[in-house]
């Protein structure tokens, strides 16, 4: 052995430097300092562009992005058209109608303003909004809580920005309810076959353990038709339907001329769902 | 042999114990079911062999594209238009869920989940 410590020590320091160099020098040839820079900058484009499809944004008109505007007057002249609007869309989607508050489903439910509305409290709120009750559905919000919650995508946002169930993938782990800041989900505690008044042939039913919500009727817009919901107040325009991304469509040409409301914006989950008041 | 007078039984015996499910159930065997098919409807959604053998990935696959990509386009078939669905459109020609699908099913002893929520037509 004619290999001394020092030898060894003085291979083993150049080979480890030739190694610490090397790597970097391959990095730097493989990816380019320059794709480097090119890269954080298509980043951070992309979040922009994630962006203007939100409000403060441009949003791109060859792109969906349904949504709705309620009018709380026209419910207030009309107090009967409220119920009519549940019914409606609670016998369309066979929604169960269980006796127990507990285990209570709903799409679409009427409730009062400041329920609604408990950002904005009014201690001295007018009569009209005292008396009546409003419509309050799923917001099919543009940045959805729900979704990012879902550990198997049950729930996710489509194409045209529908926030959309699939009933056959949801494991009833109800991490979308606890992340929804609008009560808008609710779980089928009970089976719910038996508790179907009138049932609907052409839409199923959910078993016991899903959660369930208003999905926009996405299988009657699908086909050309308006939801259910706004179908019920017929011309009454108290509900108004149609694609927030296409400025000359009628729920935009609303949204020009009435100042609106939604529920809880401070959140930043940008809600589909307006409110004339 | 030594103890053959043991052996030879004890392996008779146990040959017909662990050939009891051959012998207890001999005759019983249960025939090859007979699904009922649609009178007024001649050809399906895939031919025979196929539609068979592919129905569940068929049906997933429709599930996804209508659910999931959103896709509610139809199909033609024999000059008629038809959606993407078991109970607008297979159960429109397979009326009766007992005489059609749940004769191979129980067969086959499989217990697909479809009807926890959708709803079989009427009988």
């Amino acid at each position: 052995m004619d290999n001394k410590r020092r030898n060894f020590l003085k291979v083993a320091g150049i080979s480890t430097l030739a190694g610490l160099g090397g790597t970097a020098v391959i990095d730097r040839l493989v990816t380019g300092s320059t794709s480097v820079r090119a890269a954080a900058a298509a980043d951070h484009g992309s979040n922009q562009g994630e962006l203007s499809t939100g409000h403060e944004g441009r949003p791109d008109p060859s792109t969906k992005r349904y949504g709705m505007v309620i009018d709380i007057k026209k419910f207030q002249q009309d107090p009967s058209l409220g119920g009519r609007v549940v019914t409606a869309c609670h016998s369309v989607h066979n929604v169960p109608q269980f006796p127990d508050k507990k285990d209570e489903i709903k799409w679409i439910w009427m409730t009062n303003f400041e329920n609604a509305f408990p950002d904005s409290p009014n201690l001295y709120l007018d009569e009209a909004t005292e008396s009546h009750q409003l419509p309050l559905l799923c917001n099919h919000c543009d940045k959805p809580p729900c979704v990012r919650a879902c550990p198997t995508k049950a729930t996710f946002r489509n194409k045209d920005g529908v926030v959309m169930m699939d009933f056959h993938r949801c494991i009833g782990c109800r991490f979308c309810m606890a992340a929804c800041p609008y009560g808008s989900r609710s779980f089928n505690w009970r089976e719910p076959a038996p508790f179907v008044k009138n049932l609907n042939k052409d839409f199923p039913r959910r078993m016991r353990g899903v959660v369930e919500k208003c999905s926009f009727c996405a299988e009657r817009i699908g086909l050309g038709q308006q939801p259910a919901c706004v179908e019920a107040c017929g011309d009454s325009k108290a509900m108004v339907f149609g694609n927030l991304n296409d400025p000359e469509s009628e729920i935009r040409k609303l949204l020009k001329e009435h100042h609106t409301i939604q529920r809880n914006p401070a959140l930043g989950t940008l809600p589909s769902v307006f409110y004339i008041v | 042999m030594y103890d053959s007078g043991k052996i030879i039984p004890g392996l008779i015996i146990f040959v017909l114990f662990i050939t009891i499910p051959i012998w207890y159930n001999r005759g019983t065997a249960a025939s090859v079911p007979k699904p009922v098919l649609p009178k007024d409807a001649k050809t399906c959604v895939l031919p025979a062999a196929e539609i068979r053998a592919e129905h569940m990935k068929l049906l997933n696959s429709w599930r996804d594209e209508v659910l999931r990509t959103g896709d509610r386009g139809t199909f033609e078939l024999e000059g008629k238009q038809y959606q993407k669905s078991l109970m607008l459109t297979c159960m429109k020609c397979h009326t009766s869920k007992k005489q059609f699908c749940d004769t191979c099913h129980t067969y086959a002893s499989v217990k697909p989940y479809c009807w926890d929520c959708h709803i079989a037509p009427a009988e």
